[in-house]
């Protein structure tokens, strides 16, 4: 048995890595999510939506972008669970969870934004996704996510 | 220079329209970047090196979109739209464009 892994050093870095992937990857998919969650909760109060909206005159003091943005990447295991689930088709949840975490830090970082500018809501909210990277043109690979979150902050007068 | 991603600047009248302005800016991040982010790989994660990379371009991108605004005459733009696209491995395009207008 030991000298059949000794024999075939690919196959033991192949499982290595599958191990370390799952481990870190779960862990610090585990982690962001419980930061995102705490952070959702404090910036609650901040309007988002994705509606122009409209104002009485005298009510708006001053209106600027404001954006959020971030690159997650997926790890090794689920990167492989993905590819499995291409030959038998239905839900990646490798991804879904990938873009979800993307999409939510994003929009927490524009909120965190807005706020720190004194803002009390985010209009027109716009949510970009593009791949990126150097898996980026390659087929059937997915290598990291990037999420832009957009939206004008406005500062109402007291 | 105002921006907004609606229609309009809240709490402003638009007297003017000049029309479409854009910037664009095409970014890779050197090779020792590009290995740490290869690593980030095996375990997942976000890419800090990246988030930066294009956060510097973005901005760039909308700093040449204003530039272009200012040089038409208009003091604000308005329904900026955000794009991007890899154009070669390790390499991506920022596009930010949008309408030129003067505000009272």
């Amino acid at each position: 048995m030991v000298e059949f892994f000794l024999q075939s050093p690919d196959l033991v870095i192949f499982l290595v890595l599958l191990a370390l992937g799952y481990a870190a990857g779960s862990l610090a998919e585990k982690r962001h999510y419980k930061s995102i969650e705490k952070r959702e909760r404090e910036l609650v109060r901040l309007a988002v939506v994705t509606a122009e909206g409209s104002f009485p005159p005298g009510r708006v003091r001053q209106a600027f972008l404001v954006s959020g943005s971030t690159v997650v990447s997926i790890d090794y295991f689920k990167r492989l669970l993905a590819i499995l689930r291409n030959i038998f088709g239905g839900r990646v949840k490798a991804y879904e969870s990938l873009v979800d975490r993307a999409r939510r830090e994003a929009i927490l970082r524009m909120k965190a934004e807005a706020q720190q500018r004194g803002a009390g809501m985010i209009l027109n909210l716009r949510l970009e996704t593009a791949t990126i990277g150097r898996n980026a043109n390659r087929k059937n690979q997915v290598g990291s996510v990037e999420a832009i979150a957009y939206g004008t902050a406005i500062v109402f007068n007291k | 220079m105002i921006l907004t991603n609606v229609g309009s600047v809240p709490g402003k009248k638009i007297v003017e329209h000049f029309g479409i302005v854009q910037g664009s800016t095409v970014r890779a991040k050197h090779i020792g970047r590009d290995f740490m982010a290869g690593l980030k790989n095996l375990v997942g994660g976000e890419l800090k090196g990246y988030t930066e990379l294009l956060q510097e371009s973005r901005n760039e991108a909308m700093q040449r979109m204003s530039d272009q605004a200012r040089q038409m005459g208009a003091n604000a733009v308005v329904n900026i739209r955000f794009a991007t696209s890899s154009v070669a491995q390790g390499a991506a395009e920022l596009f930010a464009y949008g309408t030129a207008v003067r505000v009272e």
